[in-house]
């Protein structure tokens, strides 16, 4: 990273104020289509802070990858499912929060202590800067080949889970009279076949659709 | 001093992520708060590549790997929020109970 000391640190305030901000607000707003906005705002942030550890190729994946995928993902889920209607309050539902904070602080502060507490082996080499995609490259298809591999597999299987996962079930009555060759589909809402006897308007009516 | 900063930062996030994912009730936000926890280790592993390993960023492999990762996962979970609402026609974490004895 060749920019001033004093630059790199007002633009790590920034984002780190950016971040926490942001972060707050996915979790504490009760309109949860702000809170998708502002996970995006989250990712955005992070990956200039990954821009400020000399990753300049992971940065780049992060906002196609998260804000790209990952967030429009989210946004459509929320668009299917969204039910304008409010949860059922639960009585002293506060304890419960009032304790988590409490647990999550001291989650934090013994965070905090350990990494204050340490003392790390800092290097001293100059970073890798852009030189970093060409050894990422090479750690893929040398050392780190089978996770790689893997990867793709987990990505393959993920696709048809959620594709299996997700479809719409429908099972007509009479499909359950027909058995032997029909057991082998998998029940799907049956498609709107054009009748052969009917002639004219419906038939191209019904060929529109 | 700059690395305390950066696992500093990450620390906060993840804690910002398990309050998210302990307190909220709708689905789609725990989600979130699990990407939230999953960008904070993404966090930590980039700071450790940055400050003890500049030549040989191993932490660079190890979070794209974690990208990945997170990203089945996202489309898994929300395939699987899908298809609870259509079951039981509410996103509501306490009205999940099928797994609760």
């Amino acid at each position: 990273m060749n920019l001033a000391e004093g630059v790199q640190l007002v633009s790590l305030l920034l984002l780190s104020a950016m971040m926490l901000g942001a972060a707050l607000g996915v979790v504490l707003l009760s309109n949860i289509v702000y809170s998708a906005f502002l996970l995006g705002g989250v990712f955005v942030s992070i990956s200039g802070l990954y821009i400020l550890l000399n990753a300049g190729f992971v940065a780049a994946a992060q906002v196609l990858i998260y804000v790209g995928a990952v967030n429009v993902l989210i946004l459509f889920g929320i668009m299917l499912v969204n039910k304008q209607r409010d949860f059922t309050p639960i009585p002293n539902a506060w304890i419960g929060k009032l304790a988590t904070g409490v647990v999550c602080l001291g989650l934090f502060a013994l965070l905090g202590a350990m990494v204050l507490g340490t003392p790390w082996a800092l290097s001293t080499e100059a970073a890798a800067g852009d030189a970093a995609i060409m050894l990422i490259g090479e750690h893929f298809f040398s050392d780190f080949l089978l996770p790689f591999e893997l990867a793709s597999i987990l990505l393959l299987m993920a696709l048809v889970g959620a594709i299996i996962l997700a479809r719409r079930e429908f099972l007509p009555d009479e499909d359950l009279d027909q058995p032997a060759d029909q057991v082998l589909t998998l029940p799907e809402r049956p498609r709107e076949l054009v009748s052969a006897g009917s002639t004219g308007n419906t038939a191209d009516e019904s060929g529109d659709r | 001093m700059q690395l305390e900063y950066f696992l500093l930062l990450a620390a906060a996030l993840f804690c910002i992520g398990v309050y998210g994912l302990v307190t909220s009730r709708n689905v789609i936000r725990v989600l979130m708060s699990i990407e939230l926890m999953l960008n904070a280790v993404n966090l930590n592993l980039m700071a450790f590549s940055n400050f003890l390993d500049p030549q040989g960023i191993k932490g660079q492999v190890f979070a794209v790997f974690v990208i990945t990762i997170a990203a089945a996962e996202a489309a898994v979970g929300l395939a699987i929020v899908l298809s609870i609402y259509r079951n039981r026609d509410t996103v509501d974490m306490e009205q999940f109970n099928l797994l609760k004895w």
